[in-house]
């Protein structure tokens, strides 16, 4: 149910992969994701390290949950461009489930035209594979959300993706 | 350096096999390792061009104590090099590497791949972070390497320029079938 948390909104983030036992996380950085980032590398908890590409790491993460460890992938909505494939013919085809965390950029005071159009991409993509996908939004509902939607990707052995909106997260504006 | 006949080499690798897990790139290369003889502990891919290091990486990453091998053709890699930069950053030590180089996107009508004309994927592989990386330039060299690297703590990149004989078997295309199976044959399920 939702809650009212006074805990940031990344400490939520952190906090609900650790009670799912998500313990990998490998990414292509980007700045809103600078304080999960962070996080998981200052927790030994996680494995916690760079891909090149975003579709390197739903490799790296669809072949460290068939080993039996759970993974998420963070990146930027650009990077979610480079991924359809890999989702559609590893992800959705075999039933993994792994976890996508897609920092929004694109909306709300986008200062780059290069990010607009490609920040589109996400939901008609996950519509188009059948993927689950919540925008992420509200402090209050963001560990229930969270937690419930991984728990379901991993019961149903299905791909989750997660935006994470300028609303819940603050966006990065032009000459932060 | 001479073509090595695929089929063979593939044989060979197999022979090695106990309960190692190997996860085996698209097209040519995985039906080289069906054909060469199916084990569950083999995954095999039908998308996901260039993702097989990847994903051995992973498995690599969730169960340290198993020794993880990942096959890929020259084409794939070539799609994905920066995995070869992530890889020698992690440097996982179970983790072995084994390109199957006939210079060629021999799949979809034999065009030249770069290796044909100019790359060289074990110099690149040494560029990126994985020093134990070699070319395996006949039978005998590919056994000893191959015994080196399952020996020893990794990773280790061996690649071998193979000939492109037909393939002569290919595994059931369902997806959930060969991912539970290999799950299960890894202890994982």
């Amino acid at each position: 149910m939702p809650s009212a948390s006074t805990d940031a909104w990344h400490d939520v983030v952190l906090a609900t992969l650790k009670n799912n036992d998500v313990r990998l996380t490998t990414y292509v950085p980007d700045k809103v994701l600078i304080p999960l980032i962070d996080g998981v590398h200052a927790d030994p908890f996680f494995t916690a390290f760079t891909a090149t590409r975003e579709e390197e790491a739903i490799g790296i993460c669809a072949g460290a949950w068939m080993g039996g460890m759970r993974g998420v992938v963070m990146m930027q909505t650009s990077g979610f461009g480079n991924v359809p494939n890999a989702l559609a013919s590893l992800a959705v085809a075999y039933q993994i489930p792994v976890i996508l965390l897609v920092s929004e950029r694109g909306a709300f005071g986008e200062f780059n035209i290069g990010q607009v159009w490609s920040s589109r991409v996400v939901a008609p993509v996950c519509d188009a594979l059948g993927i689950v996908h919540h925008t992420l939004e509200r402090l209050d509902t963001l560990e229930f959300v969270l937690d419930r939607s991984i728990k379901q990707a991993v019961a149903t052995q299905a791909p989750v993706a997660f935006v994470l909106s300028p609303l819940l997260t603050g966006g990065k504006v032009f000459g932060a | 350096m001479s073509e090595l006949h695929r089929i063979d080499l593939m044989r060979r690798l197999v022979a090695r096999l106990s309960d190692e897990a190997v996860v085996a790139g698209i097209g040519n290369t995985n039906f080289d390792l069906f054909a060469a003889g199916h084990r569950p502990q083999n995954f095999y891919m039908l998308g996901s061009m260039g993702l097989a290091f990847p994903i051995a990486l992973g498995v690599a990453l969730a169960q340290p104590k198993r020794r993880v091998i990942g096959i890929e053709g020259d084409g794939s890699l070539l799609m994905n090099l920066g995995c070869l930069a992530t890889i020698g950053m992690i440097a996982p030590a179970n983790l072995t590497l084994l390109v199957m180089d006939n210079a060629s996107y021999q799949i979809t009508g034999v065009q030249p791949t770069a290796t044909a004309r100019s790359s060289d994927l074990v110099e690149i592989a040494r560029g990126a972070g994985i020093r134990r990386s070699d070319w395996a330039r006949d039978e005998d060299g590919f056994e000893r390497l191959l015994a080196a690297a399952l020996a020893e703590t990794g990773p280790a990149l061996i690649a071998a320029r193979i000939d492109r004989s037909a393939a002569v078997a290919e595994p059931e295309r369902d997806p959930p079938q060969i991912r539970d199976r290999f799950m299960r044959a890894i202890g994982s399920k």
